[in-house]
């Protein structure tokens, strides 16, 4: 039952964070230059009719009061409506965000189930033509912004070869490339860390051991070297997934999925403060979760990792 | 005649600099970024400005010629000019989120690990809050509290880069902060800002070099994909990711307006990420396998 005490305990420490990380997105939000009011009514509003609008949206009073109440609505869970669209934006976002974790777990799986093999078998094979390809690709994709492979890949697999829908989500075939694409990034991370991470464990003492053992080849390399190569390799996946929902925005946008991200870019493109502030929130805590529960992954696969402590 | 040095004798600066020259990949990165940042440097010398807004409706959606090197937008609008000075912007730009990321989060995390005690708790909490928020989305909030434009672009950029930073800069003072010879240092009375600027200021810096550049990469792409999703830099102003969404309805029919500008992204990311990757080498010949 350790593993639950410390899940509790880290969850709890999330407390402080998100209210902290609140004032901090409050203070910020409520630098924004110019009238909400006067933006949402149009130029012809009266002096009157913007007071009123002000008066009712609560923006006349001080910024501790404003973010007190914000955080006491947000408690019973309510994250107040959209500046623009009138919608709530809790109903928005739970409506909005399983095609955001879709995609993105889609993506993660992709790069692990890819690029961990492709890293383990080039650090087998360092120097072979499989361990240049492997790098060179890796070096592909770090350099090449996600936008344009989208945009790219898009033209040629959708519009010139039509094997895939262009955009939506109307059939499974419509994750395919969105996953691909988002995945790419963290594709090449897996690649290299397997590979480093491999590299480190083969030249340990251990292995050598194993090996002089008279174990085979394929031996040592399942049953003492992979799951020893495999911590950093989970640690990468946690960071990378906050990186995966921030270009989840990107191919959202490139193969219109109702996600999160367009819906993100509308409003910061609006200036509608809610819903940016809710859905900076609500990713916050997701990313924190999948921390810790990569953080508990790691113990399970490492037993000298001792949660306790 | 000029006596041979030992190995001995050269400073750790030097050592750094001769391993670096013997990496061809970033011989090849500094090559590669050397001749972007000329013809970005000199674009006024090789191209008016005034060809970059031009539209030349005769023109439109010209393929490479003689006359328009990377051929012509639907607006016949010269494409190279574009890029040029599209380069300006995103190098420019992303060398300014560095260096502001940089100096705030070297301040921080320098005293943070300088000080120790309350001041390194305070700073440190912050700075974890931060970082618990994803980069991306940070940009996005302050983009929304600031509105469009090139230095607010760079401010939401620079932002989101100051924790690690301040992380590292932190974490590389603690180290040095308990090494003898500050403590030598210290013994002789020298002030705690002199010890901080010329004793662990220069032991510490190459990994923070390192990361710099290896962040400047990732920076530049990361205000292309501001300009393509219209957050950042606006058309008809250049910038590589507004040109390639701006074109992004003719890439089917005319595919060297998507090409081009992403060959150009793409070949100065890698130079910078070269370098980054011959200066880790260079600074920790152990790291490379």
């Amino acid at each position: 039952m350790d593993w639950l005490k410390y899940a509790l305990k880290r969850l709890i420490m999330l407390i402080p964070v998100i209210i902290c990380v609140t004032f901090i997105l409050f203070v910020i939000l409520s630098l924004a230059p110019g009238d909400v009011a006067r933006m949402i009514l149009g130029a012809d509003a009266t002096d009157e009719q913007i007071a009123a609008l002000n008066h009712e949206m609560g923006l006349d009073r001080p910024l501790l009061i404003r973010y007190v109440s914000y955080m006491v609505d947000a408690v019973q869970l309510d994250f107040g409506t959209s500046w623009t669209g009138n919608f709530d934006v809790l109903e928005e976002f739970s409506f909005r965000l399983p095609y955001t974790l879709l995609v993105s777990t889609l993506a993660i799986l992709f790069a692990i189930a890819v690029g961990v093999p492709l890293g383990i078998a080039s650090a087998i094979k360092q120097y072979s033509l499989l361990d240049y390809g492997c790098t060179f690709v890796v070096m592909l994709l770090f350099s090449m912004p996600a936008f344009w492979l989208g945009t790219m890949c898009q033209i040629f697999f959708c519009l010139t070869l039509r094997w895939l829908p262009v955009s939506g989500v109307g059939s499974w075939q419509s994750y395919i490339l969105p996953a691909v694409i988002l995945g790419a990034n963290t594709l090449a991370s897996m690649i290299r860390m397997s590979r480093t991470s491999m590299l480190d464990v083969i030249k340990m003492d251990y292995i050598r051991t194993a090996r002089a053992k008279g174990n085979s080849n394929k031996d040592v390399i399942i049953h003492h070297a992979i799951r020893n190569s495999l911590i950093p390799v989970v640690t990468q996946i946690g960071i990378n997934f906050a990186g995966t929902i921030g270009g989840a925005v990107v191919t959202e946008n490139i193969f219109a999925i109702p996600g999160i991200g367009s819906m993100l870019i509308n409003a910061v493109k609006g200036r509608d403060v809610p819903v940016v502030m809710g859905t900076v929130i609500f990713i916050t805590v997701i990313v924190c979760v999948i921390n810790l529960l990569v953080d508990l992954v790691c113990a399970i696969i490492d037993p000298r990792i001792d949660l306790a402590s | 005649m000029r006596k041979k040095k030992t190995l001995s004798e050269y400073s750790t600066g030097e050592l750094v600099l001769y391993r670096f020259r013997k990496n061809k990949l970033a011989m090849l990165g500094v090559a590669m970024f050397l001749f972007v940042a000329l013809f970005i440097l000199f674009a006024p010398l090789i191209r008016p400005y005034d060809t970059v807004v031009k539209q030349n409706i005769a023109d439109r959606l010209q393929g490479p010629s003689s006359e328009y090197i990377f051929g012509t937008d639907e607006l016949g609008r010269d494409l190279f000019s574009r890029i040029l000075y599209g380069g300006r912007i995103s190098l420019f730009c992303s060398l300014a989120i560095i260096a502001i990321a940089f100096v705030s989060g070297a301040l921080i995390g320098g005293a943070a690990g300088f000080f120790g005690g309350k001041v390194d708790t305070v700073l440190m909490r912050i700075v974890d809050m931060l970082m618990s928020v994803p980069s991306a989305l940070l940009a996005m909030a302050i983009i929304t509290a600031l509105g469009n434009g090139v230095w607010k672009l760079v401010l939401a950029l620079a932002i989101g880069q100051i924790p690690r930073f301040a992380r590292m800069v932190r974490s590389s003072v603690i180290t040095l902060r308990n090494m003898e010879y500050v403590e030598a240092a210290r013994c002789f009375g020298i002030s705690s800002m002199k010890i901080m600027l010329k004793h662990i200021l220069p032991n510490g810096i190459g990994p923070i070099v390192v990361s710099a550049t290896l962040t400047l990469g990732a920076v530049i792409l990361s205000i292309s994909s501001m300009g393509y999703l219209g957050l950042g830099v606006a058309s008809p102003t250049p910038e590589w990711g507004t040109i390639i969404s701006e074109n992004k309805v003719n890439i089917q029919y005319y595919p060297y307006l998507g090409i081009i500008p992403g060959i150009c992204i793409m070949l100065t990311v890698m130079s910078v990420n070269f370098i980054g990757d011959g200066l880790r080498d260079a600074f920790d010949p152990k790291s490379k396998n």
